[in-house]
């Protein structure tokens, strides 16, 4: 395939490989804790990192990662203070990212450097970037496979995983700040303002066909996947901005398993009516079919 | 007898608004014990001051000969809350992985669950009436059947004192007989100590060792024989049993109410012994 001729897009599809692996494990526990925005708040802070590496003339990506980093522990600890309006922290947060990444970003000279970091830009990464990405996927991949009963535990019931003796402060700070260095790495590649979507909605196409948690998790990962290697050939060759055309894919998956679900449950009522009417006609009864 | 729970001289309030005034009471193993009183007067808060979750602004609560710390973990101790159903209702897991859960400390931090603690799973899936449905997905179940999978989720782990908020809401009355048959075996045989909040009186008359209520920020020990005349009593008087209850709660006060009530004397020392049960 003349797809994999170029270097760039070997690259591209090996971050997309590792990006797409890692998103779905930190989306679904996300999602499940009713924290489906933090990947917006997360991402949207990370541009204030990127205004500033770009500001400064240090790498934009270690910009980002520190931005998603203050900005993660900034969730957690206004959590901690109004535990019951927990969802305000990630508003707050937000808001906070937004306006410093919009007032920061009046000051950077390269537009197109920054506005790369909105949509991402998969197909122009570094080594010293694609070396960020291999080393923050397999901490996040292995801290996701050690941690997989505590993160099901908490997800499902904090309150019960705490009596248990699941240390739920620590996990809960480390998947807080593995998020953050999830987010500020896929910014960098899919963009910031997409990256949530990759969080969220593979773990949405996977609650319509999963059983368990561990299909949900393992169907996650797969949608995802799925949508990453789909998205960048579509995009390779309609010469279409990857990220947007990722994301798109995956919103495209979901449509299609809703429809097929839906049409799947038409027809076994159908089926299930059908083999009702010889029974009844038995009975002397006519009934439509 | 050891106490595997000791609340002594306990008060907590919500910022200005004091909720508990004077809770005292001490729970044997073996006891099963309900707690009853009207909306809003701050049972689930005494289950969630037992649990380490708020921290009393007076008092002492020992939970199996240790105190309770606010946030820490409590072995021994299982929990089902009020709004369980919620938890586990929409979230896509089986009811083997939701009672898995419950092993956490026996399978130990970052190791997976093992064949035999899937087997301890469905063993105790099995004692709730589940043993078919460990592959069940939670979503498709009924109340009832999520109710007694969280239940399990907490049997699993053998706990010496179980804390059910409400755990019969919403689940039919077979499925109540069964809950209350097991957890009658429970205290009987393996002498695990439950203290269950609940509003049905007529069950709690019929199955429960003790019970006390708690109204008006006191908890008191109801004979089981006046329940009902005496909830009905209360909730018609702004005070208790037609006494205007005192503008200010203090120890005096508690001692003056208690005793016009008709009632025993308030539940006010750790040393009461279980002799009567």
């Amino acid at each position: 395939m003349d797809i994999f001729e170029f270097d760039f897009m070997r690259r591209a599809f090996l971050v997309g490989l590792l990006l797409a692996l890692i998103i779905p494990c930190v989306g679904v526990v996300m999602v499940f804790k009713r924290m489906s925005m933090v990947g917006d708040a997360l991402s949207h802070s990370s541009l204030a990192g990127v205004a500033v590496g770009l500001l400064f003339g240090f790498n934009p990506v270690l910009g980002a990662i520190g931005a998603s980093l203050v900005a993660a522990m900034g969730i957690e600890a206004i959590r901690k203070r109004i535990p019951r309006y927990s969802e305000m922290a990630i508003a707050i947060v937000l808001s906070a990212g937004i306006g410093l990444a919009g007032v920061l970003s009046g000051f950077v000279q390269s537009a197109a450097g920054f506005s790369s970091f909105l949509f991402g830009s998969i197909v122009a990464i570094t080594d010293l970037e694609l070396g960020i990405v291999v080393t923050i996927a397999t901490l996040v991949l292995l801290t996701f496979l050690l941690l997989y009963k505590e993160l099901f535990y908490i997800a499902y019931d904090e309150q019960a995983a705490r009596i248990a003796g699941v240390p739920v402060r620590a996990v809960n700070t480390l998947l807080t700040l593995l998020t953050a260095a999830t987010v500020s790495i896929a910014a960098r590649t899919v963009g910031a303002l997409v990256v949530s979507s990759l969080m969220v909605v593979p773990a949405a196409c996977a609650m319509t066909v999963a059983k368990s948690y561990r299909q949900t998790v393992t169907w996650s990962v797969v949608f995802g996947i799925f949508s990453m290697l789909a998205g960048l050939t579509l995009s390779y060759y309609a010469r279409l901005r990857p990220g947007g055309t990722i994301v798109l894919v995956g919103i495209a998956c979901l449509l299609l398993l809703q429809v097929g679900v839906r049409l799947a449950g038409w027809i076994r009522r159908r089926a299930r009516r059908g083999i009702a009417v010889p029974e009844t006609a038995e009975g002397g009864d006519s009934v439509a079919g | 007898m050891k106490h595997l729970l000791e609340v002594k001289n306990v008060r907590f309030g919500y910022g200005d608004r004091s909720l508990l005034q004077q809770v005292s009471f001490a729970i044997a193993p073996g006891e099963f014990i309900g707690v009853i009183g009207s909306n809003g007067t701050g049972k689930s808060t005494l289950l969630r001051l037992l649990l380490g979750e708020l921290k009393p602004d007076d008092g002492t609560i020992r939970l199996l000969d240790r105190p309770v710390q606010e946030g820490g973990a409590l072995p021994g101790v299982g929990y089902v809350p009020q709004q369980g159903l919620s938890a586990v209702r929409g979230f896509p897991a089986t009811a083997e992985e939701i009672v898995l859960s419950g092993l956490y400390t026996s399978i130990g931090t970052i190791r997976p669950a093992r064949a035999r603690h899937r087997a301890e799973a469905r063993h105790a899936l099995a004692r709730v009436g589940l043993a078919d449905a460990a592959r069940m997905p939670t979503g498709s179940m009924s109340g009832g059947q999520l109710q007694r999978v969280l239940l399990a989720r907490v049997l699993v782990a053998h706990p010496r004192l179980l804390l059910l908020d409400e755990p019969m809401t919403g689940i039919d009355t077979d499925s109540a007989d069964e809950m209350y048959r097991l957890l009658r075996s429970l205290t009987r045989e393996e002498e695990t100590a439950v203290l269950m909040v609940t509003h049905d009186l007529a069950r709690a008359r019929e199955e429960l060792d003790r019970v006390f209520c708690l109204e008006y920020g006191i908890l008191v020990e109801v004979e089981k024989e006046q329940l009902e005349h005496e909830l009905q009593h209360r909730h018609r008087h702004p005070g208790i049993n037609g006494i205007p209850l005192p503008e200010t709660w203090d120890e005096e006060a508690l001692h003056a109410i208690a005793p016009a009530c008709g009632w025993p004397a308030p539940v006010n020392s750790v040393n009461r012994t279980s002799e009567g049960n």
